[in-house]
Formats: structure tokens, C-alpha cells, sequence
């Protein structure tokens, strides 16, 4: 599969989300600069983390006017995958292609640490290789991540099977304490209306190998590819 | 020249962790009269503008388009001709 990495001014996980896909996956992964405006070539385009323009104004807000998003909301448009992590969600929203927002966190501390997830959704893009209710270990590392949108967009989400999967203990049980940046309902990644655009906050390409402490990044991973073969032979 | 104070602020109804602990700040400094801080951003925009009206009009499209996110955030602006 060919994937698209996205490179904005100050993003930082893009040569880890590279090494991920390229190194472990054997997928093809280019860095892309946020000035070119052609991803025609690309079955999948990833927006990493990191702080584009410096987070200034608010995150994301700057990236979303850059030459390259307009062809990733074409790259949506006809259906393809689009995954925004960290920053990369935040720029996603910013440009509307999924609702609401990512705050400041509710303890005003940069939260960087293990988290678990607990997948509610398992046949979205990117947890299709994953089963309801499984419990996976994925580290998180941001200040702005706390999710918001108002209550009637939430019910959408939760009644349409948006929700991919929430912050949650050990158990898999969505607990105040569980939640680490006070994102609303525990939400840690939706999937707009169609299921081709994805947004998460924690960061499966830093859990790839067991040196970096746990391999659940790659069940979501591979939940992409998965998907994008199943696209083509279809 | 126009020039435009503009105040993007956080909706009523949007939690404000930093105005919370604001207000803890200024609790423990002795100002126990505080009962609420809101925490917002400030901006001046110099701007060149036939009118006033268009002046106002493009500020408000600027607010719209980037200044302020409407999902969490409201805005008012001042502006004088300088």
C-alpha cells in the first residue's frame, strides 16, 4: 500500500510513522511537504503528530489552510483513507472533516504515558483487526487532547458507531481516572460519517516493536492495510 | 487604516481549566472576591479598508474563517479608523 506522510512545519512523528509502516510493515511510506498539493499518487495519507506552525492560535488551526490539505479533503472525498494522530486529529478537525475539538487538557500538564484503549467500534479503518471490547496499550504524548463537541454531535457519534474506542483501565472500564486529558465520554478516536477519515490521540506509531514497550500499534496498522487490500480487490 | 481589538472568548457553556486555576491563583494571593475568571485571547489587526463597513465585514469573515473556532468559541471586536 502507498502512503502519503504529511510533513507541516514543527511536525515531529513523521519519520516514526515512516519507520513503522516502510521498516516493520513493508509498506511504501513517502514524506510528503505540506507545500505539495498532489497526493493522487497515494492510496492512504497520514497526518502525524508533532506542533505544526507551533500550535499557534490553536492546534491544527494554521495547517488546515496549507496547499496540501485541499488535496487531502479530495483524498477523502472520493473515500480513501485519511488518519490524522495527535496533531494530525487536531488538523482534521480544524479543516472540518471531523467534529469537534481538541482542548487544552483538563490538568494543564503535558500528559505523555501509557494508555489503554478500549475498542468499541471494530470494524472501523483502522480497528477492523481488533474485536469490541479488546483492551489495547497505547502511549499517548500532548498537552492539547482533551476532546469537545457539544452533546448533540456526541449522541451522533456514539449512536452511528463513530466512537472507534475510549480511554479506559486495565479492564477495559471507561473511568474518570482512566482518562488522562479530560476528553469527554473518555473519547480517544471517531471516524466521520463515511468511515474513511480517522482521528486519534494516542500514538500507535510509538508502540511498533517490543524495545519501544508494546506492539499494539500495529493491530491498528494493520487494520489500514488490512482494509486497503480488501478496497483494491474489491 | 482600521484597526480592530478583537477578543475570541470561550462559550459559556465550554469548560475553562485555565480560568479555574486562574482564579485558584488570584484566591491565594488573597483576592477572595474573585468568583469566576474566563481565560481568552486578545489580537490587534491593522487593516486597510475603503470604509468602515468592509473594514467590519472583513474582520468578521477573518473571525469566522480563523480566529475563533465556532464549535467552543465566541467573538466580538472593536474597531476605529487610525
Amino acid at each position: 500500500m502507498r502512503f502519503a506522510v504529511v510533513v507541516f512545519p514543527g511536525t515531529w512523528s513523521d519519520h516514526d510513522c515512516q519507520y513503522v509502516l516502510r521498516d516493520l510493515l513493508g509498506q511504501q511510506a513517502d514524506l510528503v511537504w505540506h507545500r505539495d498539493a498532489d497526493l493522487s499518487g497515494y492510496d492512504a495519507v497520514v497526518l502525524p503528530g508533532g506542533f505544526s506552525y507551533g500550535d499557534y492560535l490553536r492546534c491544527g488551526a494554521i495547517a488546515r489552510f496549507s496547499p496540501v490539505m485541499d488535496a487531502v479533503v479530495r483524498h477523502a472525498e472520493v473515500g480513501k483513507p485519511v488518519i490524522g494522530i495527535c496533531n494530525g486529529f487536531q488538523v482534521l478537525c480544524e479543516s472540518g472533516l471531523l467534529p469537534g475539538v481538541l482542548m487544552r487538557n483538563d490538568s494543564l500538564q503535558f500528559r505523555c504515558q501509557d494508555t489503554y484503549l478500549c475498542i468499541e467500534n471494530a470494524e472501523t479503518l483502522f480497528t477492523n483487526e481488533l474485536t469490541p471490547g479488546q483492551v489495547i496499550s497505547i502511549p499517548i504524548s500532548h498537552g492539547e487532547g482533551s476532546y469537545y463537541a457539544d452533546d448533540a454531535t456526541l449522541d451522533d457519534l456514539e449512536s452511528n458507531g463513530r466512537v472507534a474506542f475510549r480511554y479506559c483501565n486495565a479492564n477495559g472500564e471507561p473511568t474518570p481516572e482512566s482518562n488522562p486529558n479530560g476528553s469527554v465520554r473518555n473519547i480517544a478516536g471517531i471516524v466521520n460519517e463515511r468511515g474513511n477519515v480517522f482521528g486519534m490521540m494516542p500514538h500507535p506509531e510509538r508502540a511498533g516493536e517490543s524495545l519501544m514497550g508494546g506492539t499494539d500499534g500495529l493491530l491498528l496498522w494493520r487494520s489500514v492495510i488490512q482494509a486497503g487490500v480488501a478496497t483494491v480487490a474489491g | 487604516m482600521f484597526r480592530a481589538r478583537v477578543y475570541v472568548t470561550l462559550k459559556p457553556t465550554v469548560n475553562d481549566p485555565q480560568g479555574l486555576t486562574i482564579r485558584g491563583g488570584l484566591h491565594s494571593l488573597g483576592f477572595e472576591s474573585v468568583e469566576d475568571v474566563r481565560a481568552g485571547k486578545y489580537l490587534e489587526i491593522t487593516l486597510e479598508g475603503d470604509d468602515k463597513a468592509s473594514a467590519e465585514k472583513q474582520v468578521t469573515e477573518m473571525c469566522q474563517k480563523l480566529l475563533a473556532n465556532p464549535v467552543i468559541e465566541d467573538f466580538r471586536f472593536e474597531l476605529r479608523e487610525t
